[in-house]
């Protein structure tokens, strides 16, 4: 097993009366991709914040590469590269003095740093508007030199803050490329978000995030399991023509416990399939979602196939992060103390 | 605009710098200090405000010189003989048309340290540069402290260039070199306006600190400034009543302008040989004559440790603050 890199252990924070983040107990290995999944306000800056040792936590402890960021937090800004929330730069500087400023901090000589700032515009596409003022920048570009800023000191975690927030979905998905790149490099990567699908796309585990406690953990797969575990499997599927024996015949079937017909613009027009049925008598295609305790898909296509119907689509749906995140913050609230034990 | 020095540092600089990893990697929070204060400094010189404090300025300096210079020369001419520490009246001396140089310092002064401290940590804030500058390895205060020396630096330099500048000019139009009585006010004299400057610098970077927005900020540095300069006299007058000059003259003293005024005054007037009430008795019998330089120093000493003190207060206080301050916007 992997070396952990950031490690905490009963982590609180709290703010007068309200508690930011409620006895969190993380571990990031190294070199993996993890996401801290979470609505707005869940405090997942604030973590952050903390694991940098920008904030002082109000209990628990921390350590990130073996250092405290609470008694040594300039060990771990040296070996941390941070990537805020919507990223600053001194809009009067061009993106080439910004980077020599921040080498200038990292005290990495001028004649060191002069090569490698070449390198990382190169690499993060800026190496034409190096010596445009960043005033002149797009949000995307300061993200971008954003990424340049933080590799700059050669970190081994390098932490985001919703990283690809208000970016078109070609950034998003160019800077996501660029995420994995550094994973795959051996760098730690460690990112929040709410936006599921990015964060499916690129992490190896998650954490659910949801106030302030980490109700859930793991890979994705593993937690869609685990949340869709008592959940019923929804199947979709495209036949024609489809018959009214048909459909009896699909209801009948052992598991199933319901289908709906999806048709039209509507799409998930809930219950009563006899509807449905007399509406196809025509012999057209007829869109159906199944809902059903195990996965019936075998029996489905061999019973379309007897009563001489063709399976035009049928596929798996719903086991997404979506549902995963629909499911735990849904219900985060009542349900999340009593998890968030379970995944300690 | 190239604002991080471009050239490249000697050779025998570089190797002097050179030093092995580890004890590099163990400087680099005093290099981070060093870093703010460069850049910070170098921001100064480039913006608008500091170049147009310091056009002000020296607009201000050449004309009451030039104005300074007049009166003397017409008073030599009238009385046929240098009239004693001609070379500080360039600096005191005005006309009816235009006031004395030192005069203008002390209106301008206030301005100029609160131009350059008024966005020092807002700034930061409001462009969002905060927490990334925070996240390198540096510690915290360097960020502060950085400010606040790079405001510094830039008084220095604008107080030194301005009193040299003014200095030679004068040189030039009255032909009288300064003697080493004189040499030594004026340079007291840099140093209790660069305290002053510094106050007003301290105080626009408290309120940096305790605001969110410039504008707020530089505002309220500004209501501060006008307070002291326009309304405290007022107050002072209705609350002294009939003892103008015991209750007066104290109420006046917690004004930091007024503070600067009287040392200033006394050392650049080598005849005013106190700064509280004198009775009748003590005038009585006592000889004419001027003070020498040290005496006129340990004469306003409390009044520039006082000054010295506000402006410690002041940067301490935005310390405090800015060291407790929750990064998150």
């Amino acid at each position: 097993m992997a070396e952990t890199v950031i490690e905490t252990c009963g982590l609180v924070k709290r703010y007068g009366d309200f508690t930011a983040v409620y006895g969190l107990d993380l571990e990031v290995r190294a070199g993996e991709v993890f996401g801290l999944l979470g609505p707005n306000g869940a405090g997942k800056t604030t973590t952050i914040l903390m694991l940098l040792g920008l904030t002082e936590p109000t209990d628990g402890w921390i350590r990130v590469l073996g250092h405290d960021p609470v008694r040594d937090p300039i060990a771990v800004k040296r070996l941390t590269g941070y990537l805020p929330d919507n990223v600053g730069f001194y809009d009067e500087l061009t993106g080439r003095q910004n980077l020599f400023y921040t080498a200038e901090l990292n005290g990495i000589p001028r004649r060191e740093a002069a090569p490698e700032i070449d390198r990382l515009l190169t690499r993060v596409g800026l190496a034409d508007a190096a010596d445009t003022r960043v005033g002149a920048y797009s949000r995307g570009m300061r993200q971008r030199l954003g990424v340049a800023d933080v590799l700059l000191k050669r970190p081994r975690v390098v932490i985001m803050d919703e990283p690809t927030l208000g970016l078109d979905p070609e950034g998003a998905r160019t800077f996501l490329r660029l995420i994995r790149q550094l994973a795959d490099e051996g760098m730690t990567v460690l990112l929040s978000s709410h936006l599921l699908h990015q964060v499916q796309a690129v992490c190896d585990r998650v954490g659910i995030f949801v106030k302030g406690q980490m109700i859930a953990c793991g890979p994705v797969d593993e937690l869609a399991e685990q949340a869709l575990a008592g959940e019923p499997l929804r199947l979709e599927l495209e036949l024609a023509p489809c018959t009214e024996e048909l459909l009896s015949a699909l209801e009948r079937l052992e598991g199933l416990v319901e289908v709906h017909r999806r048709d039209g613009p509507a799409g998930t027009a809930p219950g009563d399939f006899a509807r449905g049925a007399a509406a196809s008598r025509s012999g057209e295609s007829l869109r159906l979602e199944l809902v059903c305790r195990r996965d019936v898909r075998a029996e489905v296509s061999r019973l379309a196939a007897s009563h001489g119907a063709a399976v035009l689509h049928l596929s798996q749906a719903g086991r997404s992060l979506d549902d995963i995140y629909r499911r735990y913050f849904a219900d985060g609230g009542e349900t999340g103390g009593g998890t968030s034990e379970g995944a300690a | 605009m190239a604002v991080l020095p471009k050239v490249q540092p000697k050779v025998w600089l570089e190797r002097l710098r050179a030093r092995p990893a580890e004890a590099q990697a163990k400087a680099a929070p005093v290099g981070g200090l060093a870093a703010v204060v460069r850049k910070e400094f170098a921001d100064h010189v480039n913006s608008w405000r500091m170049v147009i404090l310091v056009l002000l300025l020296l607009v201000t300096g050449i004309a009451s010189l030039y104005t300074a210079a007049q009166t003397i020369r017409s008073v030599v001419e009238a009385t046929a003989a240098t009239p004693d520490f001609v070379f500080l009246r360039l600096f005191t001396g005005g006309s009816s048309r235009l006031p004395s140089l030192t005069a203008f310092v002390s209106f301008l002064a206030p301005l100029l340290g609160i131009a350059l401290g008024f966005d020092a940590i807002c700034g930061e804030h409001s462009r969002r540069t905060l927490s990334r500058v925070l996240a390198q390895p540096i510690h915290r205060d360097a960020v502060i402290n950085g400010k606040f020396l790079a405001g510094l630096l830039a008084i220095v330099v604008t107080l030194t260039a301005l009193l040299l500048g003014v200095g030679a000019l004068g040189l030039i139009m009255i032909g009288v070199p300064p003697t080493g009585d004189e040499a030594l006010r004026l340079v007291a004299y840099g140093v209790l306006t660069t305290v002053y400057v510094a106050f007003w610098l301290s105080l626009a970077i408290l309120f940096s600190v305790v605001f969110r927005q410039a504008a707020t900020s530089a505002l309220a540095s500004i209501a501060v400034w006008l307070f002291f300069s326009v309304f405290w006299d007022m107050i002072v007058g209705v609350a002294a009543g009939d003892d103008p000059v015991g209750l007066g003259l104290w109420l006046s003293r917690v004004s930091p302008g007024y503070l600067y005024t009287e040392a200033m005054v006394t050392l650049l007037n080598p005849i005013v040989r106190s700064l509280g009430p004198v009775t009748l008795e003590q005038v009585l019998g006592a000889l004419e004559g001027v003070l020498p330089v040290g005496q006129s120093i340990a004469l306003i000493w409390p009044q520039a440790m006082g000054l010295v003190a506000l402006t410690a207060v002041c940067f301490a206080a935005s310390y405090i603050l800015f060291m407790r301050r929750e990064i998150r916007a």
